[in-house]
């Protein structure tokens, strides 16, 4: 009784330390007045929330509706989601094909899923980069080849990071894909097809339902940190378009707002934790 | 009753796995023909190829060689989804995300039908199969009898002209398994739908089937009645499989057959050849060796006996085989014990010997 208490407090005090703690400090100070030269000012203020829907006047403090920052946030979903379509679209059949290896060659194919994250993230944007830039490998063999006459944009554009998101998160989607088509019971496949489905109906009305909580782990896993991510706008964006990682990482480097950044950090955080909440609460309903 | 063509002609059908020298042939040169109307029975121990004899009549694997016609109609390169048969699985394959109703009108569904009448059929499966009231509880809810039922009606459902079974009780505790029988035989008479039955069980197969076909080693062993196959095995494997016989070596002589130890039996063939005896443990009686009249085994001694409620079940040894001989506790016969050490001779029913070549 006692004991089992006090097995569990380190993880209990990591979780309060390294979790709850810094939540609670950032929804803090979404509500405090920023200091001169970044931290804040022990004075409750909604100004970092005001802030993010008007503009305020600087000679008679009127209010002015300012749809920039919500634009950004618009931008990082529709980035993050059109990334999660991305990797589902790559990452189904990638897990399909491991999950259906010989058992002694299913741990090689997932290490050589995992063969990028040897390296470092950073690392990782920065060659996909130098790869995608106007001087990169791609633009110059079509140039040496003739088939195009400039650089094609590949780098600093949505494209960029969207292929700079793909690449980053794909893992997070095969993964979960993989745990659920290898618990997979192939005889409902055949089932199926003796119960006169073709490939494309068994596809819609067997494999994709079963599969459907490694689709959601997988989802969540991708568009969650996609959302918030800040290397591949910041390189490959060439930070010509920004998304709310990097307004928030500037609002604690340059700009010293620090409640403007927990204010955006907060908001962020719940547009998260609404999304967790409509997916469980469909799965539970599902379920029942 | 209707026409009793072939409801599946399977001509020369092989299937090979593998090349050159590791090559395993799962079936070598199959050729049966099931009635329409038919319970039909492929029976065999595991790996004799009886299933995927079955998963190439329903389409989930292609022939080496031969063919198949459904109803006088060669199935080759028709896909399962095309084929007028249904499976029954062996651990059923519901789907785990529908409901029983949504289990049982998959096929249907599948096939375009309209609601209404996917919804009426249903109602009769489920009916069929007595599980109203189950329409919308999922699989993980059923008890495994229950899942057995979901799966047969899921089967008959889209209207199979053939239905195939997978070895559907082996998932089932004994009691069930008993019961399963019966109402399965029942379902094809009133249905009239050939079914197909595999399994390696020959009570099961006994019980239900109009015809059997033994396999092993990719070929089929015997084809007939339930009776013949008992009665009259036609090999030494047949007779082992089917009921365990007891397998005695002899050699013909001019007086019979002659096996070490147990005297002269009366059989004909080849003067000189290699043959072998199969006589069933149940008809054989024991006697006191003072009794030992010619014709009879023996001498042999009572090495076992095993209690079994309704008989008794005894090891005899003295013969270059031990011999298994079973009792009836009631009737004429159940007076009769013997107890470990007995000197004993053993009589044969007339025409219970049956002479094997070896």
């Amino acid at each position: 009784m006692k004991l089992h208490r006090i097995l569990l407090a380190p993880s209990l005090g990591t979780i309060l330390i390294f979790m709850a703690l810094p939540i609670a400090i950032t929804t803090l100070f979404s509500v405090l007045t920023p200091a001169q030269y970044g931290g804040v000012i022990w004075e409750p203020s909604a100004e970092a929330y005001i802030r993010l829907l008007f503009e305020r006047d600087i000679f008679d403090d009127t209010l002015t509706f300012n749809a920039d920052y919500l634009q950004i946030l618009g931008r990082s979903v529709l980035q993050a989601g059109i990334a999660t379509v991305l990797c589902l679209i790559i990452g189904l059949p990638t897990a399909w094909f491991i999950a259906t290896r010989p058992a002694g060659q299913k741990s090689l194919w997932l290490m050589l899923v995992t063969v990028p994250y040897w390296v470092n993230l950073l690392v990782r944007t920065i060659a996909l980069l130098l790869i995608l830039r106007d001087e990169g490998p791609i633009n110059g063999t079509l140039q040496s080849m003739g088939l195009t006459d400039g650089p094609l944009p590949l780098a600093y554009n949505n494209f960029a990071i969207g292929l700079g998101l793909v690449s980053s998160f794909l893992p997070f989607m095969i993964l979960p894909l993989y745990a659920a088509i290898e618990r997979f019971d192939f005889s409902l496949l055949e089932a199926a097809y003796d119960l006169h489905a073709n490939r494309r109906k068994a596809f819609f009305a067997v494999v994709l339902p079963i599969l459907r909580p490694g689709l959601i782990a997988g989802g969540l896993l991708v568009f969650i940190p996609g959302i918030g991510s800040y290397l591949a706008p910041d390189i490959l964006g060439g930070g010509k378009t920004l998304m709310l990682g990097n307004l928030i990482g500037m609002q604690f480097q340059g700009s010293r707002n620090w409640p403007f950044g927990a204010a955006l950090s907060t908001i962020l955080m719940a547009v998260t934790l609404v999304a967790l909440f409509i997916v469980a609460r469909r799965a539970a309903r599902e379920d029942a | 009753m209707q026409d009793h063509g072939d409801a599946c002609r399977l001509t020369g059908l092989g299937r090979t796995y593998g090349r050159g020298a590791t090559a395993h042939h799962a079936l070598d040169g199959i050729d049966l023909a099931i009635r329409a109307n038919e319970f039909f029975t492929l029976l065999g121990p595991s790996g004799c190829g009886k299933t995927t004899l079955l998963r190439l009549i329903a389409g989930f694997d292609q022939p080496t060689t031969g063919e198949i016609a459904i109803f006088g109609r060669n199935v080759a390169g028709l896909p399962p989804e095309d084929r007028p048969v249904n499976t029954v699985f062996q651990h059923y394959a519901l789907f785990p995300h529908l409901t029983v109703a949504q289990n049982v009108g998959f096929a249907l569904r599948m096939l375009g039908r309209p609601q209404a009448e996917i919804a009426s059929t249903v109602g009769r499966m489920v009916e069929l199969v007595g599980l109203e009231g189950m329409e919308q509880r999922r699989p993980d809810q059923l008890s495994g009898g229950q899942k057995q039922r979901v799966a047969l009606a899921r089967a008959l459902a889209p209207g199979p002209k053939i239905l195939l079974l997978d070895e559907p009780l082996s998932a089932l505790d004994a009691k069930l398994r008993q019961r399963m029988r019966s109402e399965l035989k029942a379902l094809q008479r009133e249905t009239g739908i050939t079914f197909v039955f595999v399994t390696h069980d020959q009570d099961e197969a006994l019980a239900m089937s109009d015809r059997i076909a033994v396999m092993q080693g990719g070929r089929v062993q015997q084809l007939g009645r339930p009776e013949e196959i008992y009665e009259a095995p036609a090999n030494r494997f047949v007779a082992d499989f089917i009921g365990g016989a007891n397998l005695i070596p002899a050699r013909i002589g001019a007086q019979g057959a002659q096996a070490e130890g147990l005297g002269v039996v009366p059989a004909t063939g080849a003067i000189g050849a290699d043959v072998t005896l199969a006589i069933r443990p149940e008809r054989l009686s024991i006697l006191p060796t003072e009794q030992q009249q010619p014709g009879d085994l023996g001498p042999l001694t009572v090495a076992e006996r095993i209690y079994m409620g309704n008989e008794l079940s005894f090891r005899l040894e003295g013969a270059t085989v031990p011999l298994h001989v079973t009792l009836p506790r009631g009737g004429l016969r159940g007076a009769q014990d013997f107890g470990l050490g007995e000197a004993v001779c053993l009589r044969a029913d007339p025409g219970a010997i049956r002479v094997l070549a070896s």
